[in-house]
């Protein structure tokens, strides 16, 4: 069976390794500082005790106040899975360090979260619409289109 | 005297016959030999996570047949999944058993959809191709004696399954387990040892299992690349751990492999058919579940095997009737990014082959 690894021993590992990236835990998940999240996402998978080569997906929410973009892991080898949260307060230009030197896996997600969602990825090599065409006027996942 | 060329851009599709739905590659060209690839999609795009936003639980359902057309059993099943962990649903045994026989009925249509157009690719004009959609045609004729559907099923809701088999469902599942093993044999028969098919798929597209796994691809298309791993052995959902069953892998990573994981698949799938109609209980198959479910605030993310690959959906709850969020982890997206390494280097006739064998489906890619 699959199982989900603790997110108090999780942050407990990346806490010692970078001591300024957690923001806090639950039971389930881990959120991390933004700006940390491709050191953090490094050690995820170079760390032998973590191991976390496959990225399962990305998924932006907006939460109106923040946007929040969660990290599914797996780890084949030890048949483990990890989610991590990061939060994004500014509505403007959210901007998130991309994580496609560390998981090619992240390639065309990142995209299409920037098409749907206006979040960008610093360091993605080609930060362009997937789905939509380039002059689609705004982000349609959004919740700017409240009732 | 030296012959001078130019690299040459084309655009393969957007209506190439050989791409699978509505797909664009632009591809540049050295001769015949592709430099670089730029896969060019989103004509499907319907967005189905936005209008998911807007309906109910249980409508949403009938979103989820749209994405991968050929499996619209396995996408039922991902999201089902997803709500029945979000909001804390218990499934029936018998509604378990029936969901698991829709979904490897499914895997079994969606496996000969994939290996005929393969195998239309490779050059062998329309027989092959109507062999397979023939062996479908029987599949679809039982979803439509389940649910009285043939394509968009819409068979199963959270808590467990629309309603029973009918009584004379049993009998026609047993005729097409008793006659399938001889048209997969009557298929390798005359494919698996051609002496043309091997020449132009062994060796060709080879996709190592370092890149998948750091790609994110998932199904036959990893299990070709020599890597075990299927959720269905790896995380046992539903009754996958009562029931008896291997996982193909392939040796190389070539096209050849991923097409034999999936002829071996389907002799696999047909074992765990036999083995839920002997072991299928008595009961209900679905438990009591309001129309309107309102799951507690929170988020949930459920998979399961689709016969492409990982097939996730992650929902977010806001106590509200319909997700406040519904993201669609899609195993065809994903196995797209490795689809400009595979390409680069072979050539125009291989191009064709390699891509159908990558097997995506726009439906799900778009969404």
């Amino acid at each position: 069976m699959t199982t989900q690894i603790g997110a108090a021993r999780l942050a407990a590992h990346v806490h010692s390794a970078l001591s300024e990236a957690i923001v806090e835990h639950d039971e389930r998940d881990v959120w991390v500082r933004p700006e940390s999240m491709d050191g953090v996402a490094r050690l995820l998978k170079d760390d032998p005790k973590l191991d976390f080569a496959f990225l399962v997906s990305i998924t932006a929410v907006d939460y109106v106040e923040y946007f929040e973009i969660v990290y599914h892991l797996l780890s084949m080898r030890r048949n483990q899975r990890a989610v991590v949260k990061t939060r994004c307060y500014d509505r403007e230009e959210p901007t998130v360090p991309s994580v496609v030197d560390v998981w090619q896996g992240a390639d065309l997600q990142e995209r299409e979260i920037w098409d749907l969602m206006g979040v960008r990825f610093d360091g993605h090599p080609n930060m362009k619409r997937i789905l939509l065409w380039e002059d689609f006027p705004g982000h349609p996942l959004r919740k700017d289109f409240l009732r | 005297m030296a012959i001078d060329t130019k690299p040459i851009t084309i655009n393969v599709g957007p209506q190439h016959p050989s791409t699978h739905g509505v797909f664009r590659l632009r591809v540049t060209f050295d001769g015949e030999t592709v430099v670089d690839v730029e896969p060019v999609f989103g004509y499907l795009h319907r967005g189905t996570e936005k209008l998911a936003e807007e309906r109910s639980y249980v409508q949403i359902v009938t979103l989820t047949d749209r994405l991968d057309y050929t499996s619209s059993m396995t996408n039922n099943q991902a999201y089902v999944r997803a709500v029945e962990k979000l909001a804390g649903l218990e499934v029936p045994e018998r509604g378990m058993y029936l969901r698991v026989i829709g979904a490897e009925l499914q895997r079994i249509a969606s496996h000969l959809v994939s290996t005929g157009f393969f195998l239309q690719e490779l050059g062998t004009f329309v027989t092959l191709l109507m062999y397979c959609f023939r062996d479908r045609e029987r599949i679809l004729d039982l979803f439509e004696m389940l649910c009285g559907a043939r394509v968009t099923v819409s068979y199963m809701r959270p808590g467990g399954v629309f309603q029973d088999a009918p009584e004379d469902f049993w009998p026609a599942l047993d005729v097409f387990l008793n006659e399938m093993p001889g048209y997969i044999d009557d298929l390798e028969g005359l494919i698996s040892d051609n002496e043309i098919v091997l020449a132009r798929t062994r060796d060709v597209g080879v996709l190592s299992p370092e890149f998948a796994i750091d790609c994110s691809v998932t199904g036959p298309n990893l299990r070709g690349s020599s890597v075990h791993w299927d959720l269905r052995k790896a995380d046992p959902y539903e009754v996958y751990d009562r029931v008896d069953f291997e996982v193909p892998i392939g040796s190389r990573g070539d096209c050849f492999d991923r097409y034999m994981v999936r002829i071996q698949e389907m002799r696999q799938s047909l074992r765990i058919l036999e083995q839920c109609r002997d072991q299928i209980p008595e009961g209900p198959v679905r438990t009591e579940v309001p129309y309107f479910i309102r799951p507690p605030a929170g988020d949930a993310y459920a998979a399961v095997e689709a016969p492409r690959g990982e097939l996730g959906f992650y929902l977010v709850s806001e106590r509200g009737i319909a997700p406040y969020r519904c993201k669609i982890r899609s195993p065809s997206y994903m196995n797209l990014t490795v689809l400009r390494d595979v390409l680069v280097g072979w050539r125009m006739a291989d191009l064709v082959i390699i891509f159908g064998s990558i097997d995506v489906n726009m439906g799900e890619v778009d969404r």
